[in-house]
């Protein structure tokens, strides 16, 4: 199945991508979905990236085909 | 009260919503680049109350971006320079300054005197502690946060709503200013008026309030998008039994057996552990220079490495140091991990 995922913020620079398209061959909740994109990313305590999927920030939800997940890092500049 | 008549004229206004507006009082944390924008609009609306909190002073890098100052108050207090200026848009307003900031002993208190909190702060220790006072006095506050050319807004603990702690309950070191990373002064411009715009919607019970939802905005792409959030009760819950959580946020440096001189503020982020790790804030130099080695080399950092700069050279000039060292990049340049 095939997931579109959104990078924002410090996560998008690691990534050095803003979206990609990814093929996934498993079924996987949102949160082993984020464990996977973060893998070999540069990004400090990954436990704060929080991931929404279709615009719902859940990590329980399971992936579906066609699902499109957002993974956001908190912002601190003001 | 034609001061207000083209705001009046809206049906979501009306006398009866000015009236409201000038019964409000809004705290902004924060006097910054999010804070400049949204105390103008807040004093242009008639708000009763304003409350401006900042314990910095005015930096000619701010000026791009912070549009409440001018060349000559470089070097002054942002809070104070604030009300001098908000003073002459609006003289029918009440203003209170807090040249602090804000901790966990002063939170609950200041905050239990007003209706609304804007958070315009640049650090997650802020934002924590704000959110966890709000919880404890059952205010409602708008979040904004800026990291490049990307914003995010929400409300928060808005009628019982989700906080800032359901959205992320885990804090991250990584807090990166707009000092470190840049940023287009028009980015806290809009993000600060948008707060503004909540923060009227909340005092008049007009419209739709940005609660439960997160606002994600990316100026140079021109994309928005909203993130539907969920309150997690065990989160507020734990909260409102424990009182507040202070985060903070603390790193290994990467050699352990260097000794090191802090000159950050104490409320400064994140803090090294560590025994040969000594923190003396800039203001204190000339008290304690006496707990620094000076028969070994010692780093001595800050935040960016300017501050240290001017550290080194009073701790050389005055008091005969002749072991220290900048730590140029800063505090992020000497973090392990």
């Amino acid at each position: 199945m095939k997931v579109t995922v959104k990078y924002f913020g410090l996560v998008a620079e690691a990534a050095a991508k803003s979206e990609e398209v990814m093929e996934l061959d498993e079924t996987l909740t949102a949160s082993e979905l984020k464990v996977q994109c973060l893998i070999g990313l540069a990004i400090a305590d990954k436990d704060s990236v929080q991931i929404a999927v279709n615009q719902n920030l859940d990590e329980t939800i399971t992936i579906n085909d066609g699902d499109e997940v957002a993974l956001l890092p908190p912002f601190a500049g003001g | 009260m034609s001061r207000y008549d083209r705001q009046i004229k809206l049906t979501e206004v009306g006398l009866e919503g000015q009236q409201k507006l000038r019964n409000a009082k809004v705290l902004l944390v924060g006097v910054g680049g999010l804070g400049c924008p949204a105390a103008m609009y807040l004093v242009g609306a008639g708000v009763g109350k304003i409350g401006l909190m900042d314990h910095d002073k005015v930096d000619m890098s701010n000026l791009h971006r912070q549009v409440l100052f001018q060349e000559s108050d470089v070097g002054r207090s942002k809070a104070t320079v604030a009300l001098e200026r908000l003073e002459k848009q609006n003289s029918e307003v009440e203003y209170e300054v807090y040249e602090e900031p804000l901790t966990i002993e002063n939170a609950e208190n200041i905050i239990n005197q007003y209706d609304v909190v804007l958070d315009g702060t640049d650090n997650f220790e802020t934002k924590y502690l704000i959110n966890d006072s709000c919880i404890l006095t059952d205010k409602p506050w708008v979040f904004a946060s800026i990291y490049k050319n990307e914003g995010q807004l929400s409300v928060f603990n808005f009628k019982n709503g989700p906080t800032y702690r359901c959205v992320f309950p885990k804090s991250t070191r990584q807090n990166i200013s707009c000092e470190a990373t840049g940023v287009l002064g028009v980015l806290p411009g809009i993000l600060g008026t948008l707060q503004a715009a909540e923060v009227l919607k909340i005092i008049l019970g007009a419209g739709e309030v940005l609660s439960g939802k997160l606002k994600l905005i990316n100026m140079m792409q021109a994309s928005e998008q909203t993130i539907n959030i969920n309150k997690r009760p065990e989160e507020v819950e734990k909260i409102r039994k424990n009182g507040i959580a202070p985060v903070y946020i603390d790193c290994d440096l990467k050699n352990k057996e260097q000794w090191y001189l802090d000159v950050r503020e104490v409320f400064e982020q994140p803090k090294p552990k560590g025994k040969k790790v000594l923190s003396i804030p800039m203001g204190d130099l000339t008290l304690r220079y006496q707990e620094i080695p000076n028969n070994q080399e010692v780093f001595v950092f800050c935040q960016s490495g300017k501050r240290s700069k001017n550290a080194i050279e009073i701790l050389k000039n005055e008091f005969g140091f002749h072991n220290l060292k900048n730590v140029e990049g800063g505090i992020e340049t000497i973090i392990d991990g």
